[in-house]
């Protein structure tokens, strides 16, 4: 299987404080792949930096052979084929469920409104919400919203999908609805980075954990090894803590 | 809603729906104070019929007073439209300026905001007129539009501060995320929520501004209240010619406050500003 995503010494500073120290990963298409780690270790900053939404200070990302990194790529495009999922859901509150599905498609892809609002139904029953095309962000709960939010990243056909902490602002008794979402993604061979700490999630899902600490990767290791025998001191103690 | 986890992060406490309050609130009715008896519906109807009722039994002086002070309405919307206008388009670039990352432009921004609402409107207008008489040799309904846009300007600007600040950052990253560029990520997600967010203020200032706008009448210009008192000077008629230019004044302030309400409400029931 061919490389997908490329990153290679991808360093990152907030002032003095240095979110990532160094970061290699490759990923493979249709690969999920599960990064933990402390508060603060660089998970958010390491995503972010996929999409360009965070600037690396040096280092370099390709995805599908386009670097992200160069100033002269066109990082709009590169957005349009990565996906993402923040843990505040981010919906559009002025727009409706299937206007925020259906307003990147018709204005950056220029899809007609017929084809968008066609797929925006598709992708709302396969989330399980079709009956909540015409409702408005706020009445929704919140595992509604973000099981909105994955449709709406998935209305780009996006080549890779992007989750930070997707689980972590819902009630315990939302969090099935959207990790089932996100299983039935990775079932389909979607290539998937996710920040997450929803174990039983990534012993079903992941192809591969990463542990992060200190804007580095300690640990990386099949979801089995990981948790049965970690190799490094840092990786148990963090298991210890979460497990 | 939003629950707070154990690693939870810098941008996750967004509120569903901004609201900001920059208002010094009193005129606008309450919904839930409805009803035939609310306050809104005592002064209005009251004032409207005071209007009507006191020409009809006793035209004189009351008709002559109606019959002479509407003249002033034109300079009291005049002023008023005109400051409102400018002051909108200070307010936007000192509001931009106070949340700019350049650090000059940001105290430049800061300092105008500090200045002009730690000085009286009266005295702005005092200074402007005479103190600066001299140098900028203005009549006065220009000078009082320059000192009223440039005081109202100060107020705006943290309307504007305040509206774009209250968009949750995640809103233009989600845009952006999503392959729009950012002038149509600001076009068709972050402005929509901002004007949503600063109408109904903008609204309350216009209010204020339509008070304040009596103000002016010391400048020589023919507003409302100027007429009052050249009637009231010339008859000796005091009271009944400040009363109808109270009950006037009542009756607009009144009737635009209820206009912002209803907007804010359409507002808060998410119908799309566009
Ligand atoms: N925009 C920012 N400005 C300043 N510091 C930041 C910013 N974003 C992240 N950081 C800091 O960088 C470090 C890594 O953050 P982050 O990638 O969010 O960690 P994680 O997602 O693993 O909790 C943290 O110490 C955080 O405070
Ligand atoms: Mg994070």
């Amino acid at each position: 299987m061919a490389t997908f995503i490329e990153i290679k010494k991808a360093v990152k500073t907030f002032g003095k404080l240095q979110a990532l120290n160094g970061v290699d990963l490759s990923v493979q298409k249709g690969e999920v792949v599960l990064i933990i780690g402390p508060s603060g270790s660089g998970k958010s900053t390491l995503l972010r930096s996929i999409n360009r939404l965070e600037r690396l200070d040096s280092g370099s990302i390709t995805i599908d052979g386009e670097s992200v990194t160069d100033e002269g790529s066109d990082i709009r495009h590169i957005r349009q084929e990565v996906g993402m999922v923040f843990q505040s859901f981010n919906l559009f509150p002025h727009l409706k469920v299937v206007d925020n599905i259906t307003l990147s498609p018709t204005t950056v892809l220029k899809k007609s409104k017929e084809e968008a609002l066609e797929n925006a139904r598709r992708l709302l029953a396969k989330v399980g919400l079709s009956e909540k095309e015409h409702a408005w962000p706020d009445e929704l709960s919140g595992g509604q919203q973000q099981r909105v939010a994955i449709a709406r990243a998935l209305a780009m056909n996006p080549k890779v999908m992007l989750f930070d902490e997707p689980t972590s602002a819902l009630d315990p008794e939302m969090i099935k609805e959207v990790l089932d979402v996100m299983t039935d993604l990775a079932r389909e061979g979607m290539t998937m980075l996710i920040v997450s700490h929803e174990m039983g999630f990534a012993r079903a899902a992941a192809d591969r954990i990463i542990f992060m600490d200190s804007g580095q990767i300690v640990e990386e290791a099949p979801p089995e090894t990981f948790f049965t025998s970690p190799k490094e001191d840092r990786t148990r103690r963090f298991l210890e803590h979460i497990l | 809603m939003a629950k707070s986890s154990p690693n939870s992060e810098r941008d996750h406490k967004d509120p569903p729906r901004p609201t900001i309050n920059i208002t010094d609130g009193t005129l606008i009715p309450l919904k839930d104070e409805g009803g035939l008896l609310s306050s809104w519906n005592i002064s209005f109807f009251g004032a409207i019929a005071l209007l009507i009722a006191l020409p009809l039994f006793s035209p004189d002086p009351y008709l002559r007073i109606l019959a002479f002070v509407p003249d002033g309405l034109f300079a009291t919307f005049s002023v008023t439209l005109i400051s409102i206008c400018f002051s909108l388009v200070i307010g936007l670039f000192a509001g931009l300026g106070r949340i700019s990352q350049r650090a000059w432009i940001n105290r430049i921004a800061t300092v105008y905001v500090e200045i002009i609402r730690g000085i009286p409107l009266l005295v702005q207008l005092f200074y402007i007129y005479y103190a600066l008489g001299p140098l900028l040799k203005l009549q006065g309904p220009p000078a009082a539009i320059l000192a009223m846009s440039i005081c109202y300007g100060a107020y705006m600007a943290e309307i504007f501060r305040a509206g774009i600040q209250a968009i949750p950052k995640g809103q233009m990253e989600a845009a952006l995320a999503l392959g729009l560029s950012r002038g149509n990520a600001l076009r068709k997600i972050i402005i929509p929520q901002t004007i949503r967010v600063i109408l109904p203020p903008i609204g309350n200032e216009f209010i204020a501004l339509l008070k304040d706008s009596s103000l002016v009448s010391i400048l020589a210009v023919s507003d409302l209240l100027r007429r009052g008192r050249e009637y009231a000077s010339t008859s000796f008629r005091y009271f009944e010619s400040y009363t109808v230019i109270a009950l006037i004044y009542l009756v607009m302030t009144l009737f635009f406050s209820r206009l912002v309400a209803a907007m804010e409400e359409r507002l808060r029931h998410r119908g799309n500003v566009h």
